[in-house]
């Protein structure tokens, strides 16, 4: 799976501006409704989701990422979307650390295989220091969605 | 002191697969342990003690793996492991987030 499968391109936030967990969450699901991909009436439902999953554990998986998820019975197919923090979120990472690149993903109920294709594809990816460096430098939208679509060309993992 | 090495297939038993929370907890187990971990699955081989490493592996329900051990404690760190995957993390009674 590519990050053009599941990402969302106009959502796509840099210089997410939110400081908390609860708060930086609730900023990408804002963008994901500003362009139509989530109904404002489906976002407390989903954002206590991901809370919830969350206090089962972090999903911040260390190297300043993050990747927030649930199910949820609202969404047909996967839906993603990507932020950069420049100033980073304390985010209970598993490894202590800020975290500055998010990955919030939504999946229908019944599609946990789609779900963990898209986890494999930005692990794959986020193993590369230089993607990941990349990412959290970025200033703009567009320079994130140009860097998606380098690595879904492979131009940083074989 | 003499290094061990030994390796046991397992088979991935939970319903949502090898997902952040299993692969979380498989990495933080197999950090108790000072032997190398690794995970090979058709092939490709990860390191067991990297949270972003085992993801990669995107390994679904039915899916066999390899775990290798080397070091002074390769078995136990194998029966615990083993244990763990087969244990199917003991998740999906409680978690149905939606």
């Amino acid at each position: 799976m590519k990050f053009s499968d599941f990402v969302n391109t106009k959502a796509i936030k840099a210089g997410l501006g939110a400081e908390t967990k609860e708060a930086v969450i609730a900023e990408m699901l804002r963008a994901l409704v500003d362009v139509g991909q989530i109904a404002d009436d489906d976002t407390e439902s989903i954002l206590n989701a991901i809370l919830k999953r969350e206090e089962l554990g972090s999903t911040g998986i260390g190297r300043g990422v993050a990747v927030p998820h649930t199910k949820h019975p609202s969404v047909d197919r996967l839906v993603g979307m990507v932020g950069v923090s420049d100033q980073g979120v304390d985010f209970d990472s598993l490894d202590g650390e800020k975290v500055q690149l998010f990955f919030l993903l939504i999946s229908p109920p019944d599609r946990p295989g789609d779900h963990l294709r898209a986890l494999e594809n930005i692990s794959r990816q986020l193993r590369d220091n230089t993607f990941c460096r990349f990412l959290k430098q970025s200033k703009s939208a567009a320079d994130i969605q140009q860097l998606l679509e380098e690595a879904d060309n492979n131009q940083f993992v074989s | 002191m003499t290094e061990e090495k030994a390796s046991r297939t397992v088979t991935v038993m939970n319903p949502q697969g090898l997902h952040a929370r299993p692969v979380d907890m498989f990495v933080k187990l197999a950090n108790q342990f000072t032997s190398n971990i690794e995970i090979i699955k058709e092939g490709e081989r990860v390191d067991g003690k990297s949270i972003l490493s085992v993801l990669t592996l995107a390994a679904e329900q039915g899916t066999r793996l390899s775990i290798e051990a080397t070091g002074h404690d390769a078995n136990a760190a194998l029966d615990a492991l083993a244990a763990l995957v087969a244990s199917g993390f003991a998740e999906e009674k409680n978690l149905n987030p939606q």
